[in-house]
């Protein structure tokens, strides 16, 4: 089980609390799908994805960008046991959409960036940065702990 | 990882014309970023009295790590040789895990972003992670 000092619980429901998802979920993926662009393969179904502008006016990446975002929820609600409340949508990723977990990693990264752009210095402190990071590489973790 | 395309470099360049005169901000925000995200980059540091974030020897050595960086961009077309004596440094004095660029790549984007949201684009963020990458790759030429 993973130890959270009570800073870093803080720090989390802190950001968590004033992030929407609608909001930074789409910049995400956009940011992933540009600055990793070997992760359009997973998207061949999402249409134009050729330049920069497609793939950020791109309603299916918006729509999917919320929809990975919103997933997050599950680990806020579930502090004290990340790795099983994601062992479903691990299997799937595996199993049904074959992604290479490898993906989560750099996606986590994506989301740290816009979550730093929006939250600014004053909010996003080393502190913060590091319990954020802290959570995403336990979610990172916990999708790709049903992959073999 | 594959070299620098032409527009990657002129992104670069145009970018880091804008925030250059930020750098020893830059360089003293990724440091301190960098000493408590990831502890194990303090075991480089342990001749420092003080290793907390914006402290007088963080805020000396980030001026002095940005402005190799800023070297960096002027000799984009070719980190090799330009950045030699450097590697040299890096290899045989320093002998700094290469990993750690990596790590400290990572910070100077997320200050770039928080620095600079409406600029750090998607697009200078590929180029940027692309050239920070060249110049990690180019310091590491002589470690073996």
């Amino acid at each position: 089980m993973v130890e959270w000092t009570d800073a870093e619980r803080n720090a989390i429901a802190t950001l968590w609390s004033n992030i929407d998802v609608g909001e930074i979920g789409p910049q995400a993926l956009a940011r992933l799908l540009v600055v990793f662009p070997w992760t359009q393969r997973y998207f061949s179904t999402f249409g134009d994805l050729s330049t920069p502008a497609a793939i950020a006016a791109n309603p299916k990446v918006a729509q999917h960008g919320k929809t990975v975002m919103g997933g997050l929820e599950i680990a806020v609600k579930n502090m004290d046991n990340i790795k099983a409340a994601y062992a479903k949508l691990s299997v799937m990723h595996s199993e049904k959409l074959h992604v290479d977990p490898d993906n989560f990693r750099v996606l986590a990264e994506c989301i740290s960036v816009g979550v730093a752009a929006k939250f600014g210095p004053s909010v996003f402190t080393p502190g913060f940065q590091e319990a954020w990071q802290k959570f995403l590489a336990v979610v990172v973790s916990a999708l790709g702990k049903q992959y073999h | 990882m594959t070299h620098l395309t032409a527009k990657d470099k002129e992104t670069v360049k145009t970018f880091w014309a804008k925030i250059s005169s930020n750098g020893a901000a830059i360089g003293a925000d990724a440091l301190s970023r960098m000493l408590v995200v990831y502890p194990q980059t303090k075991t480089y540091f342990s001749h420092w009295k003080d290793l907390s974030p914006g402290s007088a020897p963080v805020k000396k050595h980030g001026a002095t790590v940005m402005s190799g960086v800023a070297d960096a961009v002027a000799k984009i077309d070719d980190l090799t040789a330009g950045l030699l004596s450097l590697s040299e440094l890096h290899a045989f004095t320093l002998r700094v895990d290469p990993s750690n660029f990596k790590i400290l790549s990572h910070n100077i984007l997320v200050v770039l972003a928080i620095m600079f949201p409406t600029d750090f684009t998607p697009e200078v963020h590929v180029a940027m992670d692309k050239f920070l990458a060249a110049v990690a790759r180019a310091l590491s030429e002589k470690y073996r």
